[in-house]
């Protein structure tokens, strides 16, 4: 199973710091199987995370990696592409990682439309430190912050998204992971800033505290309540799997390669 | 032929870097460094560079980061403020020595302070802002010629060593404007890149010269890049022994290249009784006061350290056996190292914190005081 995939690993690195159960390493796993969809040169591809369990990937894997600092991984992005726009450059967040501290630079990277393709690895906690509460926390659930329950209301991170100004916005689970792959490669072929959300589950740090009892249950979670389009009425706890918008727009990189084209004419 | 031209010392500090080869600059707009981003904009897109103004001043220093990475020389400017929020990517950029040029042109604080009243309020925080024990090199210009010169010379430390440096300047010297004679050329140094294949890459390699070959990425080295401590093969790790060693090298790296690295300027020290040490604008007044103190017969030197770290002690020490006197503009933050390296007792203080520069005439009153009236 893993044999396929087996070149684009750094296996010296393994064996991973994942807890058993998390939904992390099969999201890995989809996100090289895109990778090697798309035939991409392996030593063009830049993959970028922050701080959290999620953004531990790149260590593993066998590209030109850089593990940031906490939120920053697309600013840290964008100096990358921007200097050098050849690069297939994939970004890994975690939700807090991306929504709370890393929220700023989210919208300015959907903003500017920049060619990244931003995953973000949505497991409603942060499990790294323990379990506290993030801001994709769902409203009313559990965490060590949020004992009695979490007040806030979560973000809706694509719709953040869309008004920002990204142009490809998508969602899987790491229950969907055939589609998630679909989606990644999509993702990566729009034209400039991307995102898919990958809703995972963190038996350790969310699951055992929201009444999920085995990490098997959190998956049949995603599996009844990640609704493709127009299959049925969204329920309280559904959500929408699949492409969830599209749009047209400039993109970063390429316009300021038309300015610098456009200096040298005058 | 060297060309003459009027310039501010921001405008300088631009041209600096595009002599050595600047290719990407991120920033957020701040008093007073924005002429630095202002120039960059307009510059860069002609030479095939890139100029980005980023959502914040984190963000800046991490896309200057990001840039390096692949192969960019790059720069950033900002202001107290700003170089506070910096300091989280630039603990970034020099455990993953990442070399980079970060511009602090200073002005007085704390906090938002006296926007954009003068001082030289980040001394400590070029040193130790950023959390962690770690080397840095900070260089300050007490003219707009050296401006130019030290900002070529920031680049080059940085591409040599695969360390940040940062330009240390203040309000005084980036918004005065002087003549400045730029050189046809100058002297340019790249980062090593690796002689060996991909295969027998060792991105953080513990050589002999302590600076490991660095490697662009997309060039078909590939390695991981990660703030957490790591071994010589850039992966993180939680062994002891394997952490130590990073550390001793990355904590020693600037050892070999101290000649090279701490500069200063000496004036008539030879017989000098009491030794004025200053640095960056006040460096003028404190020059200009004296030169008036030897003509009242009073002999007195000029001790200035262009290079504020490594803080260059073993030439100082030299002159251990004179007295000090430290002018600053503000409540004391280098006298601390001076007093470190001749003793408390010999050494004077002179503070100006109301974000006006020291005049020369203070200077001198001062020199007086501690040499006649004492």
């Amino acid at each position: 199973m893993f044999s396929d995939i087996a070149q684009y690993f750094r296996t010296e690195a393994l064996p991973h710091i994942w807890c058993p159960g998390c939904g992390i390493g099969t999201i890995t796993a989809a996100i090289v199987r895109s990778i090697k969809t798309l035939q991409l040169d392996q030593n063009k591809v830049v993959i970028v995370s922050g701080i959290g369990c999620s953004s531990r990937m790149p260590g593993y894997l066998d590209f030109n990696t850089l593990h940031t600092t906490h939120g920053r991984a697309l600013a840290f992005a964008t100096g990358i592409k921007a200097s050098r726009p050849e690069l297939d450059v994939f970004v890994i967040m975690g939700d807090g990682d991306a929504s709370a501290i890393g929220g700023n630079h989210f919208i300015h990277a959907a903003r500017r439309n920049i060619d990244l393709t931003a995953i973000i690895i949505n497991n409603s906690i942060y499990g790294m430190t323990g379990g506290q509460s993030s801001p994709m926390t769902p409203h009313d659930k559990r965490a060590t912050t949020s004992p009695y329950g979490n007040l806030e209301r979560p973000f809706q991170i694509l719709e953040v998204a869309k008004a920002a100004g990204a142009t490809y916005g998508a969602r899987a689970t790491a229950f969907h992971n055939q589609l998630l792959t679909k989606l990644i490669v999509n993702a990566y072929n729009n034209p400039g800033f991307s995102v898919v959300e990958t809703i995972s589950q963190c038996p350790v740090a969310y699951g055992r505290r929201n009444k999920f009892k085995t990490p098997a249950d959190m998956l049949l979670w995603q599996k009844e309540h990640g609704i493709s389009a127009g299959r049925k009425e969204l329920g309280a706890e559904d959500f929408l799997i699949g492409e969830i918008f599209k749009a047209e727009a400039p993109e970063y990189t390429q316009e300021y390669a038309k300015l610098r084209q456009r200096l040298k004419g005058e | 032929m060297s060309k003459a031209r009027l310039m501010q010392g921001n405008e300088a500090c631009a041209e600096g870097a595009l002599a050595a080869g600047v290719k990407f600059y991120a920033g957020y707009p701040i008093t007073p460094s924005t002429e630095i981003a202002e120039i960059m904009a307009e510059k860069l897109p002609l030479i095939g560079g890139t100029f980005i103004q980023m959502e914040d001043e984190i963000g800046s220093m991490a896309a200057i980061i990001g840039a390096s990475l692949t192969g960019a020389k790059a720069l950033t400017a900002t202001s107290g403020p700003g170089f506070s929020l910096k300091q989280e990517n630039l603990g970034f950029a020099i455990a993953t020595e990442v070399p980079c040029v970060l511009v602090n042109v200073q002005r007085a604080g704390p906090s938002t302070g006296l926007p954009t009243s003068p001082a030289q309020a980040d001394v400590m925080q070029a040193r130790w802002g950023t959390h962690g024990d770690h080397p840095i090199i900070a260089l300050c210009p007490s003219s707009v010629q050296e401006c130019y010169e030290l900002t070529v010379k920031a680049f080059n430390f940085a591409e040599e060593f695969r360390q940040p440096v940062i330009m240390l300047m203040d309000e005084v010297v980036g918004h005065l404007r002087e003549k400045v004679v730029l050189p046809e050329s100058v002297e340019i140094v790249g980062r090593k890149k690796p002689s060996v294949s991909p295969d027998e890459y060792i991105p953080y390699e513990n050589n002999e010269s302590r600076i490991p070959a660095m490697a662009n990425f997309g060039d078909g080295y590939r390695y991981h890049v990660t703030g957490l401590t790591h071994g010589e093969n850039g992966l993180p790790t939680g062994k002891p022994a394997v952490a130590e060693k990073y550390l001793e090298r990355l904590m020693r790296k600037l050892d070999p290249y101290l000649d090279r690295i701490q500069r200063y300027e000496e004036i008539l020290l030879e017989d000098a009784e009491l030794i004025v040490v200053a640095y960056g604008g006040p460096a003028r007044s404190a020059l200009e006061a004296v030169h008036a103190a030897r003509s009242e017969g009073l002999n007195v030197g000029f001790f200035r350290p262009i290079t504020i770290w490594p803080f260059p002690q073993d030439a100082l020490e030299r002159y251990a056996d004179r007295r000090f006197l430290v002018p600053e503009m503000n409540s004391g933050q280098l006298v601390g190292e001076i007093e470190r390296v001749v003793g408390r007792r010999q050494v004077e203080r002179f503070n100006r914190i109301d974000g006006e520069l020291i005049t020369p005439d203070q200077i001198l009153t001062r020199i007086q005081e501690v040499m006649i009236h004492v």
